[in-house]
């Protein structure tokens, strides 16, 4: 029966980009080389990238078809948020993943989270970076720290049943994500830690794998400085509205 | 129920017992009324302690970063092959 459900599901994977030109063939040579035996296409949102980005993908296009690699490319940066709603109006899979394109998020552990919903039928499957197997690589002290901090601060006062809240990398029912996310306002950071609590109050079942990260090779990491502050604002919205 | 109320339902239940405690001077009042600095002060070493300690046992990946090393190197041989354009500059 899980083969059978297999070759039903079609998974829509949405990858926002923004000046990751060299990062981005990667990704797609990654995501074609672990996915072998399910359905998929890969939905490119460029927020108009000035390096050639969006060149790039046309020419992974000529590689691997325009069928299964699609790129949806906006104007200009346009936020987080909005970026998935973008790939998901195009999307025609049944099931959606949202990843990085910087590569901290590798692309082999696709066939786990598609295994894991099949398994357990989850609406939602998140990679977890805290528990065994998984990990992060490239953080200093005070990066681990502040992380550290966060998560303890978040796990006392939401209690949101999950033990990663920040990580972008998921597999989404795209039913349950478009009910989530017409719902979420935040930005950066925060929006992910929204969309992931908001799914837990609303009762939708939320199943985890250990993911490892790497930080970013490639290309300069887009953190702002202010972002304890928006963190902790993302917090308090969290509490009085959730 | 917004998630604020259960935690103010919590510490007012909390305040409540700290009363309680209080009227019936099951303890001698001296040692309840310090209860809520104990209280405060056992809630910051948990939090510290939590912190603390995920940080001891924070799990790295340094041989997940030599893997993608390779991973890349592979990739890009392959796309190069193909004429996508996977120049660094």
């Amino acid at each position: 029966m899980d083969a059978q459900q297999k070759q039903k599901n079609k998974y829509s994977i949405i990858v926002p980009t923004y000046n990751e030109r060299l990062n981005i063939s990667l990704i797609i040579y990654l995501i074609f080389k672990h996915l072998r035996d399910v359905d998929f296409e890969v939905i490119i949102v460029d927020d108009g990238s000035p390096d050639g980005t969006q060149d790039v993908v046309k020419q992974l296009q000529q590689v691997y078809g325009e069928d299964k690699i699609l790129l949806r490319a906006r104007p200009r940066k346009m936020g987080l948020g909005t970026a998935y709603i973008h790939g998901m109006k195009h999307a025609s899979g049944n099931f959606v993943v949202i990843m990085d394109a910087d590569l901290s998020h590798h692309p082999k552990y696709l066939p786990g989270f598609i295994r894991k919903q099949l398994e357990t039928s989850a609406d939602i499957v998140t990679g977890t970076r805290y528990v065994k197997g998984g990990g992060v690589h490239g953080w200093n002290l005070m990066r681990k720290l502040t992380s550290r901090g966060a998560n303890v601060l978040a796990q006392t006062l939401l209690w949101p049943g999950v033990s990663d809240l920040t990580g972008s990398f998921r597999l989404y029912r795209k039913s349950a994500l478009e009910d989530i996310i017409s719902c979420c306002v935040s930005k950066g950071y925060v929006f992910q830690m929204e969309m992931i609590v908001r799914a837990s109050r609303k009762g939708y079942r939320i199943e985890e794998v250990p993911i490892t990260f790497v930080d970013r090779v490639y290309g300069s990491s887009k953190l702002g400085g202010s972002e304890i502050v928006e963190y902790l604002k993302g917090l308090v919205y969290l509490l009085m509205t959730t | 129920m917004k998630h604020i109320v259960k935690i103010l339902v919590l510490v007012i239940a909390i305040t409540a017992l700290w009363v309680g405690l209080l009227q019936t001077s099951m303890i001698p009042q001296s040692h309840t009324w310090l209860l809520p600095i104990y209280f405060v002060v056992s809630l910051g070493c948990y939090g510290l302690l939590m912190v603390g300690v995920g940080l001891m046992n924070f799990p790295t990946c340094p041989h997940e970063a030599l893997l993608l090393q390779k991973d890349i190197v592979e990739a890009r041989d392959y796309l190069k092959q193909r004429g996508v354009d996977v120049s660094t500059s």
